[in-house]
Formats: structure tokens, C-alpha cells, sequence
């Protein structure tokens, strides 16, 4: 099992780096949307026994994050006919540098911090504070309205890994809360890049400045 | 029982304010109804007051609180009685009088929400008086902070108001900051939000001064005790002449009771916190007297005379802590009697001289002084009731004024034969009553005598919704300087519960006796005087009071607010800082010139305002950062969660592990 969970958080760190190296918005869509499959796949691994609350909780994060929000995404997409992000303020090999060069540190300092009796293994807290801070990254860096999207989903995706740590700590009906809000948000979100399209004729987030008083 | 009845009060007032928010705007019913639910309200918290005070037994009430962990403990002792008095009485009466002078057909934008906050301001101050849990009283606290910032900006569409109402709502800030303090240190000390003594295993010396100066500040900015006033004369001067007179008679009362309600708390109280209150008594009772005799603006005048009268209350208390320090009875019982019955008679003729002022404005249609004139002739009753508030505020027989002073001097020319140096605080004490009565008789002198200064609309007396509340007031006055021994009780009983030992009597003390057949003779000699001169004065010519024997002067020949001020303004100059305008004469026969002559307000005007602009420059270099796109405050974020992540990783060891 733990080879399993330890194969999983692998392979996310690797979707991160991945993201973070792509340009083209489908293929960012797609890789969030996987990551988010990925994840759904953790709660039942972890868990013992099978409990109702966490498994619905694992199929509702595989259903939203792996097939609604993709989707909904992939409308944004072809509504607003965008097709890359051109135009990154840090290019995108020293962003996947930098996206490593967290990683790494995520690994070397959270060795320290780990229980070490653990029963999720030793890479959890690192891959939860690499996705937080490539969710981050692409959040500062990138300026197409979608990309910062995704950059907020994995951030949620991170907040997400950490909470196994605590999975049956807390109320699973607080999960369940934040990913109805993930839902929400990005619902809401968009709505507004829709909108933001529409007035603008662009999704690039420099230009709401604009709208400033 | 009797806590029933007066959150029965509570509560009325708070609905009165709902009922008046509600009613239509062109018409008055919303108006009397709420004006009559708040007066019933008023007389079912007074009765249970005076019950209070004349001996019921002291009641509380617990119950569960807002949150889950806080509860509500209330408690009616007699030091919140006697101020509920004041609250309760001039409330109803304000209430009253706003029928007239802010009739809500006059006023259809500003009347409702007038209304609501005036109820609202009236409900937090009786909640505060009967708080005895931190929480509760900072709810009520923080509840009369923003209704008053909301009834000093009922006028929202004059910049003056919204300037003073800012000022204001800073000032009330920093009060609340403060209490926070207070209350999170007594938590720590004592381990409860209840208002219980501290013993002394539980806080030294040093906590216990901090909670003292901690308190001073906060309430001392409420009270507007000098160097903290700096928001009370604009904020009074702006606010509808009722609300001032609420503002003055009972809400700055509120930081005199907040003092004395947590002052018990702290069991050590040294002399020198004694010398400080009574120090900055006599500050702002001499700043305030001469701040005031250089104004102008008729409201802001009386808003002066506000800090000088919380300075006499600080003199009794002063006085009644350095009696504490000092094991002296006598100090305590006279200090405190002086400070509480200066609380209930500064209630009565401030607000009796706002809403008196309130009529003048109301008939004239404004507040500067060199503008009015000669309204004595129109406004008989007015001018006569504002007459009785000025003998009362400068303390002079026979009113009640006098009373509460008296005990003050009593107190202090009993300290001689231990700490004399208090006794020149007597002489303070005097200068400040001669400075009044001066400031007095230059805005009775100027508002009522003499001949209109320009041309005013035709002023008529006020209407009975006008002179009912003041006849009120100005007879609360009479009653207390006429009979001072009807107020012993209940000033004993509040001083015995505040100290918590018991005192020697009043009456003992001072010849109250003695005083009222004093004050009863003054009086009926007045009245013989009076009779006679209206009984000879027949055949008398009459002229214009400042015509000083020309046959052909013209109303601007008179002595101004300015002139008659000048003479003291020039000797005190040293202490003031005046701004002066002249006109530059030349020739033989000069053109026409202006002369401007105006006192500001030094905390406001060189402190506070200079050192304002200069944060707001220095801050402005932060500027910098706000950079108005979401990439930057994002990394931002990241960049303080990454400083967080550092802060809780073992740094130390890390470092060997690294190298």
C-alpha cells in the first residue's frame, strides 16, 4: 500500500512540474484534471476501514476535480478562444527550476517536520508544500485569467494532500465544505472570465487594472 | 425588581428609537409616538433609580451571553443608579424637546435616523451602567461610540459636522483600543471578565499602575479630560443642540463612570495616582474655562465649559483617591460627593444651557455670538432660563452649581493640616468659577443684551416643547441648590458603596443646613429685588444695554463677543494661542477694515493635525506596494506564508543538519 501512495505522490509532484512547463491551456486542463483523479484515489487507500463519509468524499473529488470543473474549464476555453499563455512574466523553464528547486527543499525540510511513525510514509507534507507552491507560482507568474484558475486549484489540491495527514482528526463534512467551495469559486470564476472576455476582448488579468478608481 | 425596571428603560428607549425610525417622512406621529414611549421608558428608569439610591438593596441578574463561553452579568448598585439619574432625566427631556427643535416635518432626511441612534445612544449608556462583566461593557461601550458618531454626523451634508464626526470617531477609537488593553490585562490578572477587586497576590504594583493609566486614557478621552479633548468642541458644536445636551450631560459622564467603576478594582491606588487625576482636574478645568472664553461659536462655547466642569469632577475624584491613599474618611466622603453631585448638576445646566442655546439657534437660525444680540427682548423665557443655567455653571449661590463646589472646597481646605499643598487647588478652583462667570457675562452680555447685530429673521419665543424640558432642568437646579440636604442620601450611599467601608455623614460634614436657609434667603431677596425693580422701573427710560450713554449709537457701535473678552484674553495671552487679524489703518480717515480674532484648539491644531500630516507622508512611501495588480498580492501572500513556514521550522538545528 504504501509503495501505491508513495507511486501517487510521484507521480502528482511530476503533474506539477509538468504544468508548470506548459503552455498550452488544454494540455494545463488536462494535467489539473488528472492531478485531481489522482488525489481522489488517496482517501480510500488510506483509510483501514471503509467509511461512508471519506469514500463519498473521494468519489465526489474524483467526479468534480477530474470531470465537472475540467469541463467547465474546457468551455471557458473555447468560449474566450484562447489558446496558450503567451506572454508569462517568468518564462517557463526557470519557473519548472524554480517548481523543482521547491520541491527539493519541500523534501530536505520536511523530513524535519514528518511524524516520523507516520502511516502515510515520508513524502505527504512534501508533495502538499510543492503543489502549494506551484498553485503559487502560476498564480504570480502567469496572467491569463484560466491559468490562475488552475493555479487555485492546485493550491486547493495541496491543502487537500495535507489534510489526509489529519483525515479522521477533522470532520470529513469539513472537506466535503471546502471542495463545495473549490466548486463554487470556480463556478463563479467562470462566469467571470466569460465576462472579463466579453469587455475586454482578452483574458489577461493586467488589464483589470484598468478598472481601478 | 427594581433591574427589571430599569432594563424596562433600557429597553424602551432602545424601541422608542426603532418606533421612530419608522412613520412617514413628511409626517410627525412616528415623532410623538416615540418621544412618548421614550419619556414613559424614562420615568419607569428613574423610579427605579431613586429607589436605588434611597436604599433598595443592590440587585444582579445573570445569564447566558452572545457567545457561547461569555455571559451577561448585570448589576443595579448605587453608583449605576445614580448615574442612570442623569441618563434617564435628560434623555426623556432631550427626546421631549426634539419635538420642537428637530420636528421631523422640518428635518424628513436626517428626523428617523435621528431618532433611531438618539434611543440607541440612550440604551448603551444605561447598559454600560449596569455591565459588571468586561464583555458586556465593551458591547455597550462600542454601541454608544458609533451612535454618537452617527448623531454628531446627523447632518452628513455639512462638511463641518462630517469633519468633526471623523475626528470623533478616531478619538472614540482609541478609547475602545485602550479598554481592550484593559480588559484583556484584568482577564490575565484575575482570571474572570467579571468586575471583581483585585487582590493583591494577583496583580503587583506595576500591572495595577498600568491598568490605572490604561483607564485614565480610555475613559479620560470619553470624558474629554484635557490633553484628550481635542474631539469634544467641534463634535458638540455640530451635533442638533438636543443631542449636544445629551452629549454633554450624560455621555461624556460616561468615562467619569467608567473611572469610578474600575477604579475599586485596583485595590493598590497610591497617592500619586491621586496628584495625577487631581492634577489634570485642574488643567482642563483652567484650560477649558479659557479655551472657552475665546470663542465664538455659541455651541462650541458651552462645549469648552464641558471640559472645565469634567475638570472640577476629576478634582473630586482626585481628591477623593489621594483621601484613600492617605486614610483620610473625610476627603473621600467630601471628594466623591463633589465629583458624583457635580456629575448630576453639570447634567442639569449644561444641557439646560444647550437646549436654551438650542432656541436660540432654533429661532435665529445661527450659532455665532456676534451675529445675535438683544434676544432678551424677544426671548424673555429663554434668555431667563439660560440666565439661571449661567449663575448654576459658575457656581454661585443659590444654585446647585454652588453645592457640588462647595463640598470640592470643604475637601480641599480640609487637607491643609495634612498634605497643604492640595489647598491651592482650592485656588484653581476659584480662579476657574471667576473665569466662568466672566465667559458668562460676555455671552449673556452679547447673545441677549444689547440690540440685534444684524439682521435676523423675526425672532419669536419658543414654543412649549422648547421651554417645558428646560423649566425641567432649571428647576432640578434650583431644587439641589435650594435644598442640598435632599441629595445627602443618595450621595452618601453611592460613596459608602463605591469605597466599600462606611463614611461619616455629609450633613456632619458640611452646613447644609445652613446652606439652605442661605440659599432660600439669597433667593427670596433676588425675587424681592426683582419685584421691586419691575414695581419701580416703570417710569424708567429704557435704552439699549451697550449704548454707554450715546443718544445716536447704531447696533454696531456695541461691545462684541470679541471686545468683551479682550481685556482677559490680552492678560492670559501667554497661555493661549490666538490668531488675530487686524485692519491696517491709514489716513485721516480710515476705509473700512476687518478685524478676525480666533482661539484654535492647541491638541487639535499643533499636535495632532501636524503630527497627522507627517505619518501620511511617511506612509505614503508604502505606496509603492500597492502595485493594483493580483499577481503581486499574490506573491505577496506567498512570500508571507513562506516567512511563516520558516518561523515554526527549527532553524538552529536545521542549520547543523545543512552543514
Amino acid at each position: 500500500m504504501m509503495m501505491t501512495l508513495n507511486a501517487i505522490f510521484v507521480l502528482v509532484i511530476l503533474i506539477n512540474l509538468f504544468v508548470l512547463g506548459a503552455g498550452r491551456m488544454k494540455a494545463l486542463i488536462h494535467a489539473a484534471a488528472l492531478q485531481g483523479i489522482l488525489l481522489g484515489l488517496l482517501p480510500p487507500l488510506v483509510l483501514r476501514e471503509a467509511q461512508f463519509v471519506p469514500l463519498f468524499m473521494a468519489l465526489m473529488t474524483v467526479v468534480l476535480k477530474g470531470v465537472v470543473i475540467p469541463n467547465m474549464l474546457l468551455k471557458a476555453l473555447r468560449d474566450a478562444h484562447v489558446k496558450r499563455e503567451v506572454e508569462p512574466i517568468i518564462g517557463f523553464m526557470p519557473c519548472i527550476l524554480l517548481g523543482a528547486a521547491a520541491t527539493g527543499a519541500a523534501l530536505v525540510l520536511a523530513g524535519r517536520i514528518t511524524p516520523s511513525a507516520s502511516p502515510l510514509g515520508l513524502l505527504v507534507i512534501p508533495t502538499s508544500i510543492s503543489m502549494l507552491f506551484t498553485g503559487f507560482l502560476l498564480l504570480t507568474t502567469r496572467v491569463k485569467a484560466l491559468t490562475q484558475t488552475i493555479g487555485f486549484l492546485l493550491l486547493e489540491n495541496g491543502i487537500f494532500v495535507f489534510g489526509l495527514l489529519l483525515l479522521g482528526a477533522i470532520p470529513s463534512l469539513v472537506e466535503l465544505g471546502v471542495l463545495l467551495d473549490l466548486f463554487v469559486g470556480i463556478f463563479v470564476i467562470s462566469i467571470i472570465m466569460h465576462h472579463i472576455n466579453r469587455e475586454f476582448a482578452s483574458l489577461d488579468t493586467r488589464r483589470l487594472s484598468s478598472l481601478k478608481g | 425588581m427594581w433591574l427589571t425596571m430599569t432594563l424596562l428603560g433600557a429597553g424602551g428607549f432602545a424601541a422608542s428609537g426603532l418606533i421612530g425610525m419608522v412613520g412617514n417622512r413628511r409626517r410627525n406621529w412616528g415623532h410623538w409616538l416615540s418621544v412618548l414611549v421614550a419619556v414613559l421608558a424614562a420615568l419607569c428608569g428613574l423610579t427605579a433609580a431613586m429607589a436605588i439610591l434611597l436604599g433598595a438593596p443592590v440587585e444582579s441578574l445573570a445569564g447566558p451571553g452572545p457567545a457561547p463561553v461569555m455571559t451577561t452579568n448585570l448589576r443595579l448598585d448605587p453608583l449605576a443608579a445614580f448615574f442612570l439619574v442623569p441618563i434617564f432625566l435628560i434623555g426623556g427631556l432631550c427626546s421631549l424637546y426634539g419635538i420642537g427643535y428637530w420636528k421631523q416635518s422640518h428635518h424628513p432626511r436626517t428626523g428617523r435616523k435621528l431618532r433611531f441612534w438618539y434611543g440607541i445612544l440612550i440604551s448603551s449608556m444605561a447598559m454600560i451602567t449596569l455591565s459588571n462583566n468586561g464583555i458586556c461593557f465593551l458591547f455597550a461601550w462600542e454601541l454608544m461610540a458609533i451612535s454618537t458618531f452617527f448623531l454628531i454626523a446627523t447632518e452628513d451634508f455639512k462638511p463641518d459636522s462630517r469633519q468633526a464626526a471623523w475626528v470623533y470617531l478616531a478619538a472614540a477609537h482609541i478609547s475602545t483600543l485602550l479598554l481592550f488593553a484593559f480588559f484583556a490585562l484584568l482577564r490575565m490578572a484575575s482570571g474572570s471578565f467579571l468586575l471583581r477587586p483585585l487582590s493583591p497576590e494577583q496583580a503587583g504594583m506595576g500591572l495595577q499602575t498600568a491598568l490605572f493609566l490604561l483607564a485614565l486614557g480610555a475613559f479620560g478621552v470619553k470624558a474629554g479630560m484635557v490633553p484628550l479633548h481635542f474631539w469634544l468642541p467641534e463634535a458638540h458644536a455640530n451635533a442638533p443642540s438636543h443631542v449636544s445636551a445629551t452629549l454633554s450631560g450624560t455621555t461624556i459622564k460616561m468615562g467619569i463612570f467608567g473611572l469610578l467603576r474600575v477604579l475599586p478594582l485596583l485595590p493598590a491606588r497610591p497617592l500619586g495616582w491621586g496628584i495625577l487625576v487631581m492634577t489634570l482636574g485642574a488643567l482642563s478645568a483652567f484650560l477649558g474655562v479659557l479655551w472657552a472664553i475665546g470663542q465664538h461659536d455659541l455651541k462650541k462655547l458651552l462645549a469648552y465649559h464641558s471640559v472645565e466642569n469634567i475638570g472640577i469632577i476629576l478634582l473630586g475624584l482626585g481628591l477623593a483617591l489621594i483621601g484613600e491613599a492617605k486614610h483620610q474618611p473625610i476627603w473621600i466622603i467630601l471628594g466623591m460627593a463633589g465629583c458624583l453631585l457635580h456629575v448630576w448638576n453639570h447634567g442639569l445646566f449644561k444641557s439646560l444651557l444647550f437646549l436654551s442655546a438650542g432656541s436660540v439657534i432654533h429661532a435665529a437660525g445661527t450659532r455665532k455670538i456676534d451675529r445675535l444680540g438683544g434676544l432678551a427682548q424677544s426671548m424673555p423665557l429663554t434668555s431667563n432660563l439660560f440666565l439661571l443655567g449661567a449663575i448654576a455653571i459658575c457656581g454661585l449661590p443659590p444654585l446647585n452649581g454652588f453645592v457640588s463646589e462647595l463640598f470640592i472646597y470643604v475637601g480641599l481646605l480640609r487637607t491643609m493640616t495634612v498634605l497643604p499643598i492640595l489647598a491651592l487647588a482650592a485656588g484653581v478652583l476659584a480662579m476657574v468659577g471667576a473665569l466662568a462667570a466672566a465667559c458668562f457675562t460676555k455671552v449673556c452680555g452679547a447673545v441677549f443684551l444689547g440690540t440685534a447685530r444684524t439682521k435676523l429673521r423675526r425672532v419669536r419665543e419658543a414654543g412649549p416643547a422648547f421651554w417645558l424640558p428646560m423649566m425641567i432642568l432649571a428647576g432640578g437646579c434650583l431644587l439641589i441648590g435650594m435644598a442640598p440636604t435632599l441629595v445627602a442620601t443618595p450621595l452618601n450611599r453611592t460613596t459608602s458603596a463605591w469605597a466599600h467601608r462606611g463614611l461619616p455623614a455629609l450633613v456632619a460634614l458640611t452646613p447644609l443646613t445652613a446652606l439652605t436657609i442661605m440659599n432660600l434667603s439669597l433667593a427670596a431677596v433676588l425675587l424681592v429685588a426683582f419685584l421691586l425693580r419691575r414695581f419701580l422701573a416703570r417710569q424708567a427710560r429704557t435704552q439699549p444695554t451697550w449704548n454707554c450713554g450715546y443718544a445716536g449709537s447704531s447696533s454696531r457701535m456695541q461691545y462684541t463677543a470679541s471686545s468683551l473678552a479682550q481685556m482677559l484674553l490680552g492678560t492670559l495671552r501667554p497661555l493661549l494661542r490666538m490668531r488675530r487679524r487686524e485692519p491696517r489703518l491709514s489716513g485721516l480717515f480710515a476705509g473700512p477694515g476687518q478685524f478676525h480674532s480666533h482661539v484654535d484648539d492647541p491638541v487639535l491644531k499643533n499636535v495632532l493635525e501636524p503630527g497627522w500630516r507627517r505619518l501620511r507622508s511617511v506612509l505614503a512611501n508604502g505606496r509603492v506596494f500597492q502595485r493594483g495588480n493580483v499577481q503581486s498580492y499574490l506573491f505577496y501572500m506567498l512570500l508571507m506564508l513562506l516567512f511563516l513556514l520558516l518561523i515554526t521550522l527549527p532553524l538552529g538545528a536545521l542549520w547543523k543538519i545543512l552543514f
